[in-house]
């Protein structure tokens, strides 16, 4: 367990180190901070936070996840070749890099929030469910990032894939769900449209923030089983259970491919 | 007028005066022990024009029913009329009866007639003023009368579920009447008129209650001001009447799918002004209405501001600010003809280069995400997803699906 404190310590030392980083926390504190300063009520703040979230948080965990695993390269072969377990560097090397993402986010995010969060309306209860999903999805992104990384030794390449892996979440999966639900409009599609919403963290986290805000009225208009799911508690339960799932299952895929590799 | 016509008149109105003073004061005292111990006894003494004092107590048996036009009954320490869960309490048979400071309870259900706590039938000018109403089926009903006043009560049911409850205020086929200042919750419709023309609804705080706050049926030329609709089950329906105004009324919180803050359903030529639709699953949703002026209204963090279905002509939408909706229009149609000209849109990105105040771009509030919607409810679920954004702005690029409806003269700063 040691092994993996002190792989972890250093990538932290080195990530904060790291101008990109500061850059990434500062900014979401320049956003959450003009949103709140000039964003209107406290619904339309926690609107817009949700969209800057949801954009930015995955991009930025997958592009600088890649690159990072990528430039710990050496430091990791180096570590490889001590008497230490694989097991304990990889937790090492994957905390150490998760983990500052996060904090960087909650720290962005956080800090207006307790500094304005008194004098807004905004909903306290979304915009913790905001920051708390923000977190989990750093922790998605990061283990695919590094999924990805393990798997591309070109760093370009790497990169392109990441990138791909955004945009195949964020924009391409939400528009196939469209263009299906278009389609088979006429069919009843509410279950396999809830299975859909599970299987992809962004939309999860989109949904568990919308349906703690009054926007769950909206969603009820859709049918009973929309209401049934999103219009009770029983909603954000499943939406928080598989965001945890999300957060931990990319964590075991890279570890299998981080165990198998040939360094 | 002569001087001798002018004595004439002065003389019939000292005769007048002389006359009614000493009747208009009997005052019959109901007390429970007393000579006079219920209602029923005193109105077989009253002659018309009489004052009914009823003293604190709580009285049972048999319905009540007055015949005495002119009659005054006034309760003092709010007497208590209770019903046992079995029948109506009072019915009015006469002409400007007053009614005040009572308060009736516990009617009971019934599933055989529209049982009332307070029945006024086949009168006119009576006054409902001021009295309490707990667990009534139908609180006050005014069947076939005409110039009567509700003024001031507060009605208070168990919001029993719709098939076993009945109405707040129910106008049947009473024109002119005035209903004012009441308060209602839990009844089914608060407030509801049914063929009672040129009638007023004013300052009244409908809550809560299971179907509507307002339910308004082939009643013309009504007015309804400053009341406050609020979480009722399905918001406001007002139908197949013409020449309503509607003015100064909060339509709030009507959440689901067929709630509505306010339905209009085949109304013509009607006022709806200063109106403030907030937190509504759908603001104002037109079906058939046609004629209507929409102005100076505030849409306020509704799902959809307004739906505006294809049968609905001819309205024009000014002044009006639509301000975090997730839809500011939506409709079922390409061809609208409805316009739009100088509202306030939170959504509008153009600019004012002539300085006039309303913005040189059209602000288009269709959505194309909102007609997808409008065909596949379950899209909803893509509510704020990047890719809803992506294809508004490629529907801006090049229109082809979204109706031409616009805004050519979206106002730069809102208007209040």
């Amino acid at each position: 367990m040691s092994t993996v404190s002190l792989v972890l310590r250093a990538g932290v030392r080195d990530l904060l180190r790291s101008r990109w980083l500061l850059a990434y926390g500062a900014g979401f504190w320049a956003v959450t901070e003009a949103l709140f300063l000039f964003g209107g009520s406290g619904q339309q703040v926690v609107l817009s936070l949700l969209n800057a979230m949801l954009l930015l948080v995955p991009l930025v965990a997958l592009v600088f996840g890649t690159a990072h695993v990528h430039a710990s390269r050496e430091f990791t072969e180096l570590l490889l070749s001590q008497p230490l377990s694989r097991r304990s560097v990889f937790f090492g090397l994957y905390l150490g890099m998760a983990l500052p993402l996060t904090g960087a986010f909650l720290v962005g995010v956080g800090v207006p929030l307790l500094l304005h969060g008194a004098a807004t309306d905004a909903p306290r209860l979304a915009l913790g469910l905001l920051a708390a999903s923000g977190a989990l999805l750093t922790l998605t992104f990061a283990a695919i990032a590094m999924v990805i990384a393990l798997g591309v030794d070109d760093r370009l390449r790497a990169m392109a894939r990441a990138l791909a892996a955004w945009f195949a979440l964020t924009v391409a999966y939400d528009g196939i769900v469209l263009a299906v639900v278009s389609a088979f409009g006429d069919w009843p599609i509410e279950r396999p449209m809830l299975a859909a919403m599970l299987g992809n963290p962004i939309d999860l986290a989109r949904l568990l923030v919308l349906t703690s805000l009054d926007a769950t009225a909206l969603l009820g208009y859709t049918g009973a089983l929309f209401r049934q799911v999103f219009g009770t508690a029983l909603g954000p339960v499943i939406a928080i259970t598989a965001l945890l799932l999300w957060a931990v299952l990319p964590v075991f895929v890279a570890r299998r491919s981080f165990l198998r590799r040939d360094f | 007028m002569s001087g001798r016509a002018w004595c004439g008149v002065g003389l019939v109105a000292v005769a007048a005066i002389a006359l009614s003073a000493p009747l208009g004061a009997q005052r019959i005292v109901v007390r429970p022990g007393s000579a006079v111990p219920t209602l029923a006894v005193a109105l077989e003494q009253a002659v018309p024009g009489a004052t009914i004092v009823v003293t604190a107590g709580t009285y049972k048996g048999p319905t009540i029913t007055v015949t005495v036009p002119r009659l005054t009954i006034l309760g003092e320490g709010w007497p208590t009329f209770d019903g046992e869960g079995e029948r109506e309490l009072l019915v009015i048979r006469a002409d400007s009866v007053t009614v005040r400071g009572l308060t009736f309870s516990n009617t009971g259900v019934s599933q055989m007639q529209d049982r009332a706590a307070l029945r006024v039938i086949e009168s006119r000018g009576c006054l409902i003023d001021g009295n309490r109403f707990r667990d009534a089926l139908f609180a006050v009903y005014l069947q076939r009368s005409t110039g009567c006043e509700v003024r001031g009560n507060d009605i208070r049911a168990a919001g029993r579920e719709e098939t076993r409850n009945g109405n707040g205020v129910h106008l049947w086929y009473s024109p002119d009447s005035r209903v004012i200042d009441n308060t209602i919750r839990g009844q089914r419709d608060g407030i509801y008129f049914e063929f009672s023309d040129g009638s007023l609804a004013r300052g009244n705080v409908s809550e809560g209650n299971r179907r509507y706050g307002l339910h308004f049926m082939f009643s013309d030329s009504c007015r309804y001001e400053r009341n406050r609709f609020k979480g009722n089950g399905a918001g406001v329906a007002v139908m197949y009447s013409k020449h309503i105004v509607m003015d100064g009324n909060g339509f709030l919180d009507a959440t689901g799918s067929g709630a509505y803050g306010l339905l209009l359903k085949e109304i013509t030529d009607g006022v709806l002004v200063r109106n403030h639709f907030e937190g509504n699953s759908v603001g104002l949703l037109m079906e058939g209405a046609s004629r209507l002026e929409i102005r100076d209204n505030d849409f306020r963090r509704n799902g959809w501001a307004v739906r505006l279905m294809a049968d609905a002509e001819d309205s024009h939408f000014t002044g009006n600010i639509f301000a975090g909706n997730a839809f500011d229009v939506a409709t079922n149609s390409r061809t609208l003809r409805s316009d739009f000209t100088g509202n306030w849109w939170d959504a509008y990105r153009g600019y004012d280069l002539d300085r006039d105040g309303s913005g040189d771009v059209p602000f288009r509030p269709v959505r194309f995400f909102a007609l997808v919607v409008e065909r596949h409810p379950e899209a909803l679920m893509m509510l704020r997803s990047p890719v809803t954004s992506l294809l508004d702005i490629a529907e801006r690029v090049f229109p082809v699906l979204t109706p031409a409806l616009a805004d050519p003269r979206p106002l730069m700063r809102t208007p209040r």
